[in-house]
């Protein structure tokens, strides 16, 4: 079944409330301009900082279909768009051979109907009914080729696809377009004017804290509390790579499997491979500097309870 | 931010000011440096239709997501923003420009970042004007000098003649790179491929009516791989700046998914300038963009701030990366190699161009030399760089490779050390 369009900044925040994602208000409101205008929202962001999470919670929380393209190097048309049937179209061909038909553009129709076509994601998503398009999700663009990008743009502001062999087909409701990128490249500006933009930062303190309270509920509370704050203080430390929330989620879920309900320098350094991915930024955090860090962490929690 | 609520609605009628006010806020926010279009400024207005007038917040959001596009505007948006829709602070502002000017005894704030900028944008042609001192000039061939010191100057270029235009373009024509082609997983069609390119067979088939069916074939496709330049133009380097500056726009314009970058004692993307199609104007823009010409050379902290800022926004898609540099430096050596190390790791090959190279005299003597050659897939030095010509044959294809191995280098190193 499908909800209703929410009609308002308010609404849209209840409806991210409703799917479970924490999100701000400037989060919110691009995403109800986007709804509303019928533009494709471009989120950029770090790795893990929840930009997928978006599409699928609104397609979860408005029912709507989620249809995913994966962006890889070498993404073309064929797998992307849409595809022949070859060998159905062979044996049409030698059908029509077998029951004398030598009419061309007869022979032609039929190799090329709609039986044949085999609809790949960007096709799919543009034969959405009136009232049910799809969520369509371009998941990191950057990974694809600047072909495929220049490709999109026609999809992306007619929301139409052209087949030579068929003639063009229009999306008779255009989808809820989404697309995210790593920033590994730059998207060019002629895709970008197309969209909304929103850079998905870090969350702050509090909202992170709600994350873990709400996608791992058995975490301590004064656990959750302290790592939380050792998370957002690495985040400001020249790190190569900062943890995101996904890697937050992961480490809130592996201390409460351990069942630890403080975090101590022995248990960082144990577990600090959940957190952090990057060689340099784990001896770092494994030697003096990080023992520091936990002591200001501890130090300011400790001044804020007081 | 405070969410107090701008009284627009006395506005909303149709004598209201609110488009206007949006119009001109884009034009302040294109002078600032975003690149805006008619298009987007037309956007906004639907934008905030849309969203209708709430809070401050709101309204923020609003043309934040239409009129930034990229994060590196979003500081400069900030500021435009808070300076412009504030509409007291603007008055008073405005009115302490005109009016004579009193003392300032209040404490001077530390400027936000962006805020130049913005104020620039807004308040153009109102600024005080701060008569230029008399600066001697002094011109010292500071080559083979090391300097840590950061010196922040200004820099004019003469420009190109036609001469010199051609003789580049033809330097650029001919010039290519080693390992210069890569296989990407798309492929076109090829006769004499392996593969069977089935639309195309089809395609074919139809066109003979269906009677035979011949295959075609496909081969994968080949591209020349992202290039990332990184120029020394410290002192030591200063009189061959111009020539980098304008192989990098040759460069740029024969290839697609070229980054230039520029450092002295910081590092400087100079790509979007160098992007502009005549030379003349995008060397005057690079001109402009970079504050330390000619000044002390940090090789080392400079390849952390691309490693950490840019190598995964620009190294992607197997890069090779051309350093142009002489390796001279004062800093801890020890960072250098680690900084190397990691930039030799996300790249596909990392060139070496060491354009200072006495051929007689010169032995990898200098730390930061010993420190980078481990490093590096290619060591190509040159002795004498007078021309861009002399830059494209020190690093095309077909010179002996044996010359390049930095292994070789490295070990008359250790063979002088006995």
């Amino acid at each position: 079944m499908t909800a209703e369009m929410p009609s308002s900044i308010d609404e849209t925040e209840v409806l991210l409330a409703q799917g479970g994602y924490i999100g701000d208000r400037a989060l919110a409101t691009v995403l109800f301009l986007s709804l509303k205008m019928g533009r494709p929202l471009f989120l950029e962001g770090e790795a893990g900082v929840g930009k997928t999470e978006i599409a699928k919670v609104l397609s979860a929380t408005l029912g709507r279909e989620l249809i995913r393209l994966q962006c890889y190097e070498g993404l073309d048309v064929s797998s992307a768009v849409y595809e022949w049937n070859y060998a159905s179209q062979m044996i049409d061909i030698r059908l029509a051979e077998a029951s004398g038909d030598k009419d061309r553009t007869s022979i032609e129709r039929s190799i090329y109907s709609e039986r044949h076509l085999i609809r790949r994601p960007v096709l799919q998503a543009l034969s959405g009914e009136s009232g049910r398009a799809p969520v369509f999700l371009i998941d990191e663009l950057d990974r694809a080729d600047e072909a495929f990008e220049a490709y999109l743009l026609e999809v992306l502001s007619d929301f139409q696809v052209t087949i030579p062999e068929l003639g063009t087909i229009k999306a008779k409701e255009p989808p809820l377009v989404i697309i995210t990128t790593n920033r590994t490249r730059e998207i060019h500006d002629a895709l970008k004017r197309r969209c909304l933009y929103h850079w998905v930062d870090y969350p702050d303190a509090a909202r992170e804290l709600q994350i873990i309270e709400q996608k791992v509920p058995r975490a301590n509370g004064r656990l959750a509390k302290e790592l939380v704050a050792y998370v957002q203080k690495l985040r400001t430390i020249d790190l190569f790579k900062s943890p995101g929330i996904a890697e937050t989620l992961d480490w809130a879920s592996a201390l409460t499997e351990l069942d630890k309900v403080a975090i101590d320098p022995e248990t960082v350094s144990q577990t600090i491979g959940v957190l952090l991915k990057y060689h340099d930024d784990i001896s770092r955090i494994q030697g003096s500097e990080g023992k520091k860090l936990l002591d200001e962490v501890k130090a300011s929690l400790a001044g804020a309870a007081a | 931010m405070s969410a107090e609520v701008i009284s627009l609605n006395d506005h909303a009628n149709e004598h209201g000011r609110l488009a206007d006010n949006i119009v001109f806020f884009a034009r302040a926010l294109r002078h600032a440096g975003l690149r805006l279009g008619p298009a987007s400024v037309a956007d906004s207005i639907k934008a905030v239709l849309a969203a209708g007038i709430g809070s401050r917040d709101d309204f923020y959001w609003t043309l934040h997501c239409v009129l930034v596009k990229r994060r590196e505007d979003r500081l400069v948006f900030d500021e435009t923003f808070r300076l412009f829709w504030k509409s007291r602070e603007l008055v008073e502002k405005l009115l302490a420009m005109f009016s004579p000017v009193a003392p300032d005894t209040r404490e001077k704030q530390k400027k936000r970042a962006g805020e130049n900028r913005a104020e620039g944008a807004l308040f153009s042609g109102h600024e005080k004007r701060i008569e230029p001192e008399a600066v001697p000039e002094i011109d010292v061939d500071a080559r083979f000098t090391v300097s840590e010191r950061e010196v922040l100057r200004d820099k004019d270029f003469a420009q190109m003649n036609a001469k010199e235009i051609a003789a580049a373009k033809r330097a650029i024509q001919e010039f290519a790179l080693p390992f210069d082609e890569v296989r990407t997983r798309r492929f076109i069609q090829n006769n004499s491929g392996r593969r069977v390119d089935p639309r195309s067979t089809m395609r074919a088939a139809m066109r003979m009516g269906g009677e035979m069916i011949l295959p075609r074939f496909r081969a994968p496709k080949t591209v020349h791989p992202p290039l990332v330049v990184i120029a020394d133009i410290s002192g030591s380097m200063s009189q061959y700046s111009r020539m980098f500056l304008h192989f990098m726009h040759a460069i740029m314009e024969k290839r697609r998914r070229v980054h230039s970058f520029v450092f002295g004692t910081r590092l400087t993307n100079l790509s979007r300038q160098l992007a502009k199609r005549d030379p003349d104007e995008a060397l005057d823009l690079c001109a402009g963009k970079v504050r330390d010409w000619s000044g002390g050379t940090r090789i080392g902290e400079t390849l952390k701030e691309f490693n950490l800022n840019w190598s995964r926004r620009v190294l992607s898609q197997g890069a090779v990366v051309i350093l142009i540099t002489d390796g001279l430096e004062r800093d801890d050596t020890e960072e250098l190699a680690r900084q190397a190390d990691r930039l030799n790791k996300s790249c596909r090959r990392l060139i070496w161009l060491n354009p200072l190279l006495r051929y007689d005299g010169f032995e990898a003597k200098a730390r930061g030399v010993k420190a980078l050659l481990p490093f590096v897939d290619e060591f190509r030095p040159s002795h004498s760089l007078n021309a861009l010509q002399d830059l494209c044959y020190a690093l095309s294809a077909n010179r002996p490779q044996r010359q390049h191995d930095p292994r070789q280098w490295m070990r008359s190193i250790e063979k002088d050390l006995k």
